[in-house]
């Protein structure tokens, strides 16, 4: 057992920083004037960056620190630096969303910083004591941001239903877990794996906690039977806490989601194979099926992102190198085109206007030429067609899919990106062929400019010259796997 | 000297009368004490198997998940007030601005 030593604190830097930036920003808040918030988000995002160039310091190295709670190693890292993104592009996403909607407050900021931390902790915890308490410093991050709105009573119910079906989920990954430490007598993922593979037990138990574990973790990732509250809170929630909540916690729920099944329960692997590939057509099914019919873009938007965590599950299923590798190249993807478009959907906000629904979209080829050009590449890019970078993730997920045998689930997944590209292209037909109905006046200021480059950016980047994200998944899982 | 199964058939009793308490109930508080209730028959699980196991582990998790649950708590009530606050309603049927 590795013994407490200045290696701890190094394991642990990244985590250090973004909590004292977060406190950092909590407390320049009573320094700064009311109208004066959005500093805190430069300065946040400023720290975002020193984090993430810390972090990038650390790369190469392999702790496993804190008796066996907490590993810092590729895996780790490269979630890191996604959060990261996630969250600066959030941020910028935010400045003049929050001004406009009266929830210009800097604790926005801090929540953000906060639930950040909570991910990190997640995607390096290697017991699952310490992912549990990750977990819940993100959802309860998050709870509070999806409420953030107080006056309007939607973000209110979106809070109150994700808090309420979020704490339910995390009592039912507890009490998995409580099974778990009864049967192996360990809560430490390699404690776990060791026992299951001395043979020492072989009842129902450890099923049971499995599948306890499966719904705990697959609410976090909204994936189905475990969905329901994604609409709901998706659309009433502040669409800028919205973009992050579509990505943040959903890459970390797949982290923690990833390194358990793969570095605990690999002995029963077997058994989870089978349901997580259900999990993954019904999502993939029931995702892209129900997002045709919705004419709320932000509710559309909630459907996709169901069925891409379907999509992301297939990797997850096929299992192996390639099979993790491509999961989190696919993470990594999406963070940026649904950043992206979640933006664009901040962006058509106007003076009365929520520009949250479909018809909102018609005719904008007309008056912004840009604005439609970006949402074009977004929604070309989440429905999978070249040479955007969405393209690349579902070819790596699928490949790694026949690779290991799982040909028939790549053939539904195919056969399901089709079917989503009907609600993803109606949104170019609206732009490009529908006659504007009203005046654009499309919220758009530098911030939210620059988050809207660095995300088309990574979405074309990676779309035409994946080779380097690849490496970098690989290289990450190296010794992990 | 009470067995472990003892403990394991009192948790997951109040375990299941957590979950039907979710899943049944209107009523926002009475669906968090519900919420409550399973946390609780975690801890009594892990108590158990702690002193079964000779393992502090246990306990230990039980210290962390009394802490969530207290944070847990702060947050949910604070949302229902300020949904309280817009919409004086504690009834989940009654809050119902978005349905598919």
């Amino acid at each position: 057992m590795p013994s407490f030593s200045m290696d701890n604190m190094v394991s642990i830097l990244p985590e250090m920083i973004v909590l004292s930036l977060a406190l950092a920003v909590l407390m320049f808040d009573l320094a700064l004037p009311k109208d004066e918030k959005r500093y805190l988000a430069y300065f946040s995002v400023a720290g975002l960056a020193i984090a993430g160039y810390q972090t990038m310091n650390l790369a190469g190295l392999q702790l496993d620190t804190f008796y066996g709670m907490f590993v810092l190693d590729g895996y780790a890292i490269f979630f890191k630096v996604l959060f990261y993104i996630a969250a600066a592009i959030a941020i910028l996403i935010s400045i003049g969303y929050v001004k406009g909607q009266e929830m210009d407050k800097g604790e926005y900021y801090a929540l953000i910083l906060f639930a950040t931390a909570g991910m990190m902790v997640m995607a390096s915890g290697a017991d699952l004591i310490s992912i549990y308490l990750g977990l819940e410093l993100m959802a309860l991050s998050v709870y509070i941001l999806a409420g953030f709105m107080r006056g309007s009573m939607k973000s209110n119910e979106a809070a109150l239903k994700y808090f309420l079906l979020g704490a339910f989920s995390s009592g039912i990954l507890l009490y998995g877990i409580a099974i778990i430490y009864g049967v192996t007598g360990t809560t430490n993922l390699a404690g776990i794996a060791a026992f299951i593979q001395s043979g020492q037990y072989s009842g129902p138990a450890l099923t049971l906690a499995m599948i306890l574990l499966v719904a705990g973790f697959g609410f976090k990732v909204a994936a189905v039977p475990f969905h329901m509250w994604v609409p709901d809170v998706y659309e009433g929630a502040p669409t800028s806490v919205t973009a992050f909540m579509s990505v943040g916690p959903k890459a970390a729920g797949f982290a923690a989601f990833l390194r358990v099944f793969t570095t605990a329960l690999p002995g029963i692997q077997p058994d989870w194979t089978v349901i997580i590939a259900s999990l993954a057509i019904m999502s993939m099914l029931i995702g892209n099926v129900v997002a045709i019919s919705q004419t709320n873009i932000k509710r559309m938007l909630a459907y996709s992102s169901i069925a891409h965590a379907g999509y992301a599950m297939v990797g997850f299923v096929s299992g192996g190198m390639q099979g993790v590798s491509s999961v989190m190249m696919y993470l990594f993807i999406y963070m940026f085109m649904n950043l992206g478009a979640f933006g664009m959907v901040v962006m058509l906000r106007k003076d009365g206007v929520a520009g949250e629904e479909l018809k909102d979209f018609a005719g904008l080829a007309k008056k912004n030429r840009t604005a439609a050009l970006l949402m074009m590449v977004f929604m070309f890019s989440l429905a999978g067609i070249p040479p955007t970078a969405g393209f690349m993730g579902k070819f790596y997920v699928f490949m790694a899919a026949i690779d290991a045998g799982f040909t028939w689930l790549a053939i539904i997944g195919v056969m399901m990106s089709a079917v989503s590209a009907y609600f993803y292209l109606r949104v170019i037909m609206y732009m490009y062929m529908k006659e504007p109905e009203g005046e654009f006046e499309l919220a758009a200021p530098l911030s939210l400019k620059l988050a809207m480059a660095v995300a088309v950016l990574g979405v074309l980047y990676i779309g035409m010259a994946p080779a380097g994200l690849i490496d970098f998944a690989r290289i990450s899982i190296a010794g992990m796997m | 000297m009470v067995p472990l199964n003892w403990y394991i058939a009192l948790s997951a009793a109040v375990f299941c009368i957590g979950v039907a308490g979710v899943l049944s109930r209107r009523n926002i508080i009475i669906i968090f004490l519900s919420i409550e209730l399973i946390l609780n028959s975690v801890n009594i699980l892990l108590v158990a198997y702690s002193h079964f196991l000779n393992s502090m582990r246990g306990q230990v998790f039980v210290f962390f998940i009394m802490a969530v649950a207290a944070a847990e708590a702060a947050i949910g009530l604070a949302i229902i007030i300020a949904l309280y606050r817009n919409k004086e309603t504690v009834l989940t049927d009654e809050i119902n601005l978005m349905k598919w």
